[in-house]
């Protein structure tokens, strides 16, 4: 039921409704993009991000670095 | 796929396996009995079954399926308002896949979809929204499920709803929220858990401060971890470490999706829509106080229940059904007495049969079947010199 699939913002489509176009694995689908805008990050500063979708929502922006630093701590366990 | 490939990544799990293990041989608990790990969401029992992880973890590690499958716990008096409600004229009731085949306690909605009633599956509540907007002579209902992870999506689509106007949706209301019911299974007297692997989609939206009495109150290890098999071995790998170096800790293995505070938006508009109830009921667990939340008077347009005659009767559970037990880890999916025979995915007499993250759904789908029926003639060998 939580299941959320990653997926990069390929174009904003509506603005009013804050909709945009995401790539999930190829296929692409318009996706609710309000939960993650702030400040921070306006609507079309969005494209290009990899956010993780549930039910047709970006509900979260993948951070990046974050990914790559849980990915060291395991190569760093084989390395001991 | 980007943040999916390298999550699944079997060297790395190799080298965790190890730590894993040489964790275990210093846990003094693991010397005399197995260590309880719940993984509270369902998304994360069925990752468990489909990478195989209980077969490759040692021994002393023992998984409890937690009751996060939304699903699975709802009581069937709901599902059969929920019929009630694509029986209604000129309604067409939309609902996730996940819903589509469990029972009430006279038919399913797929059922309902078989005799003629308008039910359409659909994957978001705005595609919902949508068929309301191409109907305007239907009364469009979504059957709301699921936790905080769904919450915030019903919640935008309803406010969507008011600002275009939109009057033929609405919404049955079924959401459930985790902290209650974690709180009901650290609770239950007969409940034996040791550390907790933390839903992880339910994170990115409550963040992970509203944890914090698990470690504080209850004692115990509590890892937020997300759903690639990495990210459940290492969950676990930093629940055993808590224990073997005394500490008791919210931590976040799934960084890189669930911020520390969660999900400001997602949160404000929840607390917009909805507020808590007193009670729901849950399938197995009895009614949890504020473990349910309602649409609130404001929205009161949006609500099916106040828009329509819901006949809300309680139903109990059917007798020969274990869900309950199973559902709080009293017994495993194979002790039920219709486990594979009455009750089976094709033919589901159980909830935790239906949803493919359900327990039984899925030991039936992934589980060993040799070593399932060992320990049911192990079981019965016991019963009969007792």
């Amino acid at each position: 039921m939580c299941l959320g699939i990653p997926g990069q913002i390929i174009k904003i489509t509506n603005p009013e409704h804050k909709l945009g176009l995401v790539d999930i694995s190829g296929v692409q689908r318009e996706v609710n993009l309000a939960c993650i805008l702030d400040e921070e990050h306006p609507l079309e500063s969005c494209v290009g991000d990899w956010v993780l979708v549930h039910v047709g929502f970006a509900m979260s922006r993948i951070d990046e670095e974050e990914a790559a630093m849980t990915l060291q701590i395991l190569t760093e366990l084989g390395e001991v | 796929m980007k943040y999916v490939d390298e999550f699944r990544d079997p060297q790395k799990a190799k080298f965790l396996l190890h730590e894993i293990e040489s964790l275990v041989n210093q846990i003094e608990i693991c010397q005399h009995r197995p260590l309880y790990v719940m993984e509270v969401c369902g998304g994360h029992t069925h990752s468990i079954f489909r990478y195989g992880l209980e077969s490759i973890l040692p021994e002393a590690i023992a998984f409890v399926h937690g009751p996060g499958c939304p699903v699975c716990v709802l009581p069937m008096g709901r599902v059969d308002d929920c019929v009630a409600l694509a029986e209604t004229p000129d309604v067409i009731l939309t609902t996730f896949g996940d819903a589509m085949r469990v029972c009430g306690s006279q038919k399913s909605l797929l059922d309902a979809k078989a005799q003629g009633c308008d039910v359409r599956m659909v994957y978001s509540p705005l595609d919902a929204l949508q068929i309301a907007r191409q109907n305007p002579s239907k009364q469009v209902v979504f059957f709301a499920l699921g936790f905080e992870t769904t919450i915030p999506s019903t919640a935008l689509t309803v406010l969507q709803a008011e600002a275009e106007g939109i009057e033929n949706f609405s919404l049955f209301c079924n959401h459930i929220t985790i902290i209650p019911t974690i709180k009901a299974v650290l609770d239950s007297p007969k409940l034996q858990i040791d550390g907790f692997i933390g839903p992880g989609h339910v994170s990115m939206v409550i963040g992970k401060t509203p944890y914090q009495f698990i470690a504080d109150r209850y004692h115990r290890p509590f890892v937020i971890a997300g759903f690639e098999p990495l990210d459940i071995l290492q969950a676990l790998w930093m629940v055993l470490k808590q224990l073997a170096e005394g500490r008791v800790e919210v931590e976040n293995q799934y960084k890189r999706v669930v911020p520390e505070q969660g999900n400001k938006v997602a949160i404000e508009a929840i607390a917009k829509v909805f507020e808590l109830r007193e009670f729901f009921e849950w399938r197995g667990l009895g009614s949890i106080e504020q473990s349910g939340v309602r649409v609130r008077e404001a929205y009161a347009k949006y609500d099916a229940e106040r828009k329509f005659a819901v006949p809300a009767i309680k139903v109990a559970d059917p007798k020969f059904c274990q869900c309950g037990e199973v559902l709080t880890g009293t017994i495993k999916p194979w002790d039920c007495r219709v486990f594979g025979n009455a009750c089976s995915p094709e033919t589901p007499l159980g909830a935790l049969m239906v949803s493919s993250e359900g327990a039984c759904a899925a030991y039936y789908q992934y589980g060993d079947w040799e070593k399932i029926h060992q320990k049911k003639v192990q079981k019965e060998a016991i019963a009969a010199i007792s």
